[in-house]
């Protein structure tokens, strides 16, 4: 070997440069390869069959139709059709059990609380809350205080025909206005309020005359929320004793009720969710933890 | 020549000392020269926006790297068709497939490990691994991956064979497709693709095996039985095998793959790498003209220009053109080299795995030095010590059951007619042994409190008892019910605690009771 001059490899095929160098290092200016320019064709070629098989272009009063029929719609039909055909069998059980069988048998609580818990969140939950919790005037579904019972049975009865709704078969009972229709007077309101809070062991106003308060509650409010103030489902009179206040337990509160009366409202879902949605939601409800048997 | 020789030699590891004579070679190094368009097709100043692709006919080679691509074409390619039909025991309630990965039923498993969605980080620490093994690679002797493991390498390589023996070596070959369209040539192209499609056609078919029970799904697809997706996984993966390895080839590395940037951004000077040694080869000389030379007293160096080198190459690279982008290093050029340079009594090795560092040191009288232990291969190697080590640590560890619980957002407490409070929980109980398991439910936090299940009236002595089926979780609701007053704590942690019945390792979860 001879060859002790420095000898460096020469660069290949040079293909120019760009012309931009930082620090001795220069940038190639390499060609694209040409498929990437077939491939850039391609994908206009591609576009085209978009136009002409998909729906692609406005009209006047409609829009191109497509090669393929394809509507959103429809893929949203046949997907939904999809569906209750995978759950068919499951519907089929859930159509033909009763309500008992149904919270007895696991397999098919687990369904129908899948489908209550959608079913909920979709229609129910506006009023009485995400997990059913309930806020003023919209009962907690939780608890174990029912205004219209709280067996399978009572509960899928108030679903399906509401409160005051309307419904011939609904729940109708309301709370006077004993105030605003003159009655009791004022100062008979104030103390029976007092006597109501003494119920259930709340403290009441200093000086109240509990003695009166129980005189005026046995002769106004006794026939609905019995003599004992242990309410009456019958009527959806709430029971007075217990730690559960649909409105509120203050003072004030309680007395609105007596002056302008209460009376909330519940559509009967009857006529808009299909029996076994509602036996679904009848049977989540009731296993919200509340649940009589 | 007999076509099949080709894999048959080299299977049988026939030391190369080729099959072309020296006057054969200075022919061949002439032709290619002659070739136009080897230089450039355009003016310097007025390069073109696209360039077609060169086509490039690959020279049959013989010797060690060679055979080193075989072996590791030959258990690639057999793991890789093979392995869906390894059966595994797991008994009636799982699949019996070693490798599988379970889409509908969301499970991967391989050989005795099964491996939940939850458990998805054990692909970060194989993709942590992964790239810790491919910078390793890297960082001592440089694109290994590329060279002999990539996918792309390895059929591309085994579509190259088949090429050769359809239509010839690469003389043969570049003859033939200057030549006119013969029968000849219409059955030998028709046949190599043929076989191409066939290849890449078992391709995308043993893909598909890995997705489901691999005889149940050959049976459905031979019957036309098998899901729609199936069919069109094998057709994807049949036309990008096909168009991959037989159409695009070198092009998928040079302008499609990421990993010859970011290797080229990760190497050092220290990094072997296939190396064209011009200390020994400058200046190149014919062996008439180097006698010429030295008759002369002129330096010449062993690079006889005889271009074996770039012919074998698969990409097309001249390796004496120093590091290239190219080049995915798989050392046929160290090869064919050695095969001339044997033949005419040189030392071998003037393409050799090297750096730069010792060239230069060469040069200048020095020694060559190898360092592979650095700063980064040795951290490397930690990095996939310790992944390494964490996996297996957590992997052989880890238990076969689990719980998760999450509190009730709305409402966040119930108060019971009695003035008790209570708090809902949705627990999910997981089960990963094959076998269905009754679990005790223990909560601790709150000595007094009651404990419901929805749907569950099974009890063991004041414990809920919940039955969980075989590989499986179960979402339960929780009703916790304390009666005493909560003052005036507003959460009060807890936690819960799954027991199996029959004996085993308890899982729990921890959460809050929440209080007005």
């Amino acid at each position: 070997m001879s060859g002790q001059k420095k000898v460096e490899p020469k660069p290949q095929a040079p293909t120019g440069t760009t012309g931009h160098e930082w620090d001795g290092i220069e940038e190639l200016n390499t060609p694209l390869p040409r498929w990437w320019l077939w491939l850039f064709y391609a994908t206009i070629v591609w576009s085209i069959g978009y136009w002409v098989v998909y729906p692609t272009w406005p009209l006047v009063s409609s829009y191109s139709n497509g090669l393929f029929n394809s509507h959103t719609r429809s893929a949203v039909a046949t997907d939904l059709a999809a569906l209750q055909e995978q759950r068919g069998p499951m519907m089929a059980k859930l159509s033909s059990a009763s309500l008992q069988e149904i919270e007895t048998t696991p397999e098919l609580l687990d369904f129908a609380r899948a489908l209550g818990r959608r079913a909920f969140a979709d229609n129910c939950a506006p009023c009485h809350g995400a997990g059913g919790g309930g806020v003023k005037g919209y009962p907690n579904l939780n608890d174990n205080d029912w205004l219209w019972g709280g067996t399978l049975d009572q509960i899928a009865q108030t679903i399906t025909h509401g409160v005051r709704a309307g419904d011939d078969a609904g729940h109708q009972g309301s709370m006077p206005a004993f105030g605003r229709d003159g009655m009791l007077k004022p100062d008979e309101i104030s103390t029976v309020a007092d006597y109501v809070r003494s119920l259930s062991g709340l403290a009441t106003a200093p000086g109240a005359d509990l003695t009166r308060g129980a005189k005026i509650f046995a002769d106004n409010c006794a026939v609905c929320h019995s003599p004992q103030g242990k309410g009456n489902r019958e009527l959806g009179a709430p029971n007075l004793t217990d730690q559960i206040w649909l409105y509120a337990s203050d003072k004030k509160t309680i007395m609105e009720g007596i002056i302008n009366g209460r009376g909330g409202v519940m559509p009967a879902w009857g006529g808009k969710l299909d029996p076994v949605t509602i036996k679904a939601l009848t049977v989540y409800v009731h296993t919200f933890g509340g649940g009589e048997q | 020549m007999c076509p099949g020789c080709d894999i048959a030699l080299a299977m049988q590891g026939v030391a190369s000392t080729a099959h072309l004579s020296l006057a054969e070679l200075a022919d061949d190094a002439a032709r290619t020269r002659l070739i136009p368009g080897v230089e450039s097709d355009y003016p310097d100043d007025e390069p073109p926006l696209y360039v077609a692709r060169k086509k490039i006919y690959p020279q049959r080679v013989t010797g060690t790297y060679r055979r080193v691509k075989w072996a590791v074409l030959i258990i690639t390619l057999g793991i890789y068709y093979i392995l869906p039909f390894v059966r595994w025991d797991r008994g009636p309630h799982a699949p019996s497939q070693a490798v599988l990965l379970d889409f509908p039923n969301r499970r991967f498993y391989f050989f005795f490990i099964e491996i939940w969605p939850q458990e998805v980080y054990y692909l970060t620490g194989l993709l942590i691994l992964a790239a810790m093994a491919l910078f390793l690679m890297n960082a001592v002797a440089g694109r290994v991956w590329c060279g002999y493991l990539c996918p792309q390498t390895v059929w591309t390589d085994l579509f190259q064979t088949i090429e050769r023996w359809t239509e010839g070596d690469r003389r043969e070959h570049m003859q033939r497709d200057r030549e006119p369209w013969t029968l000849d040539r219409l059955a030998r192209t028709g046949t190599k693709h043929f076989l191409w499609l066939m290849i890449a056609w078992w391709t995308g078919g043993a893909w598909v095996l890995y997705f489901a029970d691999a005889p149940t799904i050959v049976r459905d697809l031979a019957t036309f039985q098998a899901p729609l997706v199936a069919y069109v996984f094998i057709g994807l993966l049949t036309f990008t095998t096909y168009v991959l390895a037989g159409w695009m080839r070198e092009q998928v590395c040079v302008y499609m793959c990421p990993w010859p940037r970011i290797q080229a951004a990760l190497t050092d000077e220290y990094a072997l790498n296939v190396t064209y040694r011009y200390d020994r080869g400058e200046p190149r000389a014919s062996l008439k003209k180097a006698s010429a030379l030295h008759e002369q007293g002129l330096p010449a160096g062993d690079c006889i220009e005889c271009l074996q080198c770039v012919h074998v190459c698969p990409t097309g690279v001249d390796i004496r053109g120093g590091p290239d982008l190219g080049c995915i290093q798989c050392g046929l050029c160290i090869d064919a080299c050695d095969a001339v340079m044997k033949k005419i009594g040189r030392p071998t090795r003037l393409i050799a795995y090297d750096t730069d560092i010792n060239i230069k040191r060469r040069q200048q009288g020095e020694k060559p030095f190898y360092r592979i232990v650095r700063t980064r291969t040795v951290l490397y190697a930690v990095i996939i010590a310790v992944v390494g080590a964490v996996m297996t640590y957590t992997l052989a560890t880890r238990h076969n059951d689990a719980v998760s619980v999450i509190h009730d957002r709305n409402p966040l407490f119930v108060r019971l007619s009695d003035g008790s409070l209570r708090n809902a929980y949705a627990l999910r109980i997981l089960n990963k042994s094959l076998e269905s398991r009754s679990f005790l439910l223990k909560i601790a936090g709150l000595p007094d409190a009651d404990i419901d299940v929805t749907g569950s009236s099974t009890f063991y002595g004041a414990d809920p008892l919940i039955e969980v089926g075989p590989d499986q979780s179960r979402e339960i609701r929780v009703l916790v019910t304390e009666r005493e007053r909560l003052t005036p704590a507003a959460s009060i942690p807890i936690t819960f605690t799954v027991v199996p019945r029959a004996g085993g390792t308890p899982a729990s979860a921890t959460d809050h009771f929440f209080a007005p």
